[in-house]
């Protein structure tokens, strides 16, 4: 199978600070590749390569090649906003915009393309079942999406990046914020979207990535120090710091 | 001595409270005076005819107008010209040393005094760009003038957006100018209003920029085009005050009061605008 995201000796800087060490890899697409690792060790900065979020830094330099479908997405030519639409993501904190439930979903078709009233009810109600909010919130479209429990809040942001039709699905600690049963459900959830989305998940659980994920990555200061499939990695891991980070040693 | 904490918290709370008399007396007296002696000129005849007999009898309803010009010309070239310039700021120059140079000329341009704003505007507008003593003139000073509370106002609006709001619609494929369109600017209404709320407030009672520039002494009609002169309500309180002699007491505390009035009538539709935003902000 081809792989969907292919990361070629990958350096990324932050000023003088080097954050990502020769990162090489390839994501595999429909399925769902965790990355783990203690805290700053990169892996949230390794996904914000993917959809370039990085730029927002100031003094972030790349050198390597990141191909999303065969294509270097580092270069500068590259159009960030149609590689945004293609590449979405879930942040760590369920953040609906202060606007109705329906604009929240709506927000993204609308300002890709004109649309009637009756399509963009359509991607509601697609994105919503998709997410299986459908039934709990047609009746409130309307109302705030600020009043929605957080896993409620989080649902709606991956519903409001389906309605952009990506194809591949950036999550950044998407259950950080959520007690356990809401992490059980979206977790479930993401094992629905694998079907038809490419998932990376970033998270410091463990556990969240030993159940949900298909392909496991261990990052430590910067360095990808073993990439392989999530059973492997967890029961027989080739690296010793990555037997020594599950086991619980650090991190 | 012994510590005695009652007894210095008392002592705390009162001077604490003495304070707050201090500001409360004042703008109170002012309000009960100005209304005590101004009300009974307030009669339909006063704010809706020509002033007669020298502003001795008649009305100010030349100056009305003139002060709702001279405001809404102001608000009307400061206001877009204020919020481009504060997106920029924000949004599009945060660091670079252009966005340096601005933020330190709009401190300074805060701090110059409106007579000095007067002789700029009688310069530029009135002299150089050949506008002669008129409302165009004297809006644009005035609108000069309420510049950077207007900038300043609309930034720190832009900046409490919170750039978690920024970062999902770009995330989402929006352009960076979508975002600002359809996320920022929204949220950041109110505050900006809120700056346009000061602006209407200092522009309205500013005497010195628009004495150089269009106010006029005497003038019993109204303006034809925004090249002519208007009365305005600070200078004619001014005129009748101290430049025309006996003119009842009755009718400069009425210019005051009809002055307090009208600025307390546009900023309150300013704040009902503002409140209607905000009802759907929460975060």
């Amino acid at each position: 199978m081809n792989a969907k995201i292919v990361v070629d000796k990958l350096h990324l800087w932050y000023g003088d600070f080097l954050a990502l060490k020769q990162v090489t890899t390839q994501i595999a697409p429909r399925r769902i590749t965790a990355i783990i690792g203690p805290s700053g060790c990169g892996k949230s900065t390794l996904l914000r390569v993917f959809n370039r979020m990085n730029d927002l830094v100031e003094g972030v330099r790349m050198s390597g090649e990141v191909r999303v479908d065969g294509e270097n997405i580092l270069l500068p030519e590259t159009n960030v906003v149609a590689l945004r639409k293609k590449v979405g993501m879930v942040f760590q904190r369920p953040n609906p915009f202060p606007l109705s439930i329906y604009e929240n979903i709506v927000f993204g078709p609308h300002i890709h393309q004109q649309l009637k009233k009756s399509e963009l009810d359509a991607i509601v109600e697609q994105s919503l079942s998709s997410v299986s909010l459908w039934l709990e919130l047609k009746d409130k479209l309307q109302k705030s999406a600020l009043g929605l429990s957080l896993e409620q809040k989080q649902r709606l942001c991956i519903a409001r990046l389906i309605a952009v039709k990506p194809d591949v699905l950036l999550m950044d600690e998407p259950c950080s914020s959520l007690d356990p049963q809401a992490t059980a459900r979206i977790e479930e959830l993401m094992r629905e979207l694998k079907h038809n989305y490419t998932i990376v998940i970033v998270t410091h659980n463990m556990q969240q990535a030993a159940r949900v994920s298909d392909d496991t990555g261990f990052m430590l200061l910067g360095e990808l120090v073993e990439f392989d499939r999530t059973e492997k990695v967890f029961t027989k891991p080739a690296d010793k710091r990555t037997e020594e980070y599950i086991t619980g040693r650090y991190g | 001595m012994k510590k005695n904490p009652e007894r210095s918290q008392k002592i705390a709370f009162f001077f604490l409270l003495l304070a707050n008399l201090l500001i409360v007396v004042p703008v109170g007296l002012i309000i009960v005076i100005i209304v005590a002696k101004g009300f009974p000129a307030l009669t339909w005849e006063f704010i809706s005819q020509m002033p007669r007999q020298g502003m001795r009898a008649g009305g100010i309803f030349p100056a009305i107008i003139g002060t709702i010009y001279l405001v809404g010309g102001a608000i009307l070239f400061a206001l877009p010209i204020g919020v481009l310039a504060a997106i920029y700021l924000c949004e599009y120059a945060t660091h670079s040393r252009m966005s340096r140079v601005v933020k330190l000329a709009i401190v300074n341009l805060a701090g110059v005094p409106s007579v000095v704003y007067g002789l700029f505007g009688l310069a530029l507008f009135v002299v150089f760009c050949k506008f002669g003593v008129s409302i165009l003139s004297g809006a644009l000073t005035l609108g000069i003038m309420i510049l950077p509370i207007i900038i300043t106002a609309s930034r720190e609006a832009l900046e409490s957006v919170p750039p978690a709001f920024r970062e999902v619609s770009l995330s989402l494929g929006a352009s960076k100018w979508q975002t600002i369109r359809n996320i920022v600017l929204p949220n950041a209404i109110p505050g900006i209003l809120t700056g346009a709320i000061l602006g209407l407030g200092r522009a309205s009672g500013e005497t010195a920029p628009i004495l150089f520039t269009v106010a006029a002494f005497y003038l019993p009609r109204l303006p034809s085009s925004v090249f002519d002169q208007v009365m305005a309500l600070p200078y004619h309180l001014y005129v009748i005050s101290t430049q025309v002699p006996n003119v009842d007491e009755k009718i400069r505390y009425g210019t005051a009061l009809v002055l307090l009035l009208l600025v307390l009538f546009m900023n309150s539709v300013a704040i009902l605008i503002r409140n209607k935003f905000r009802k759907q902000k929460r975060w």
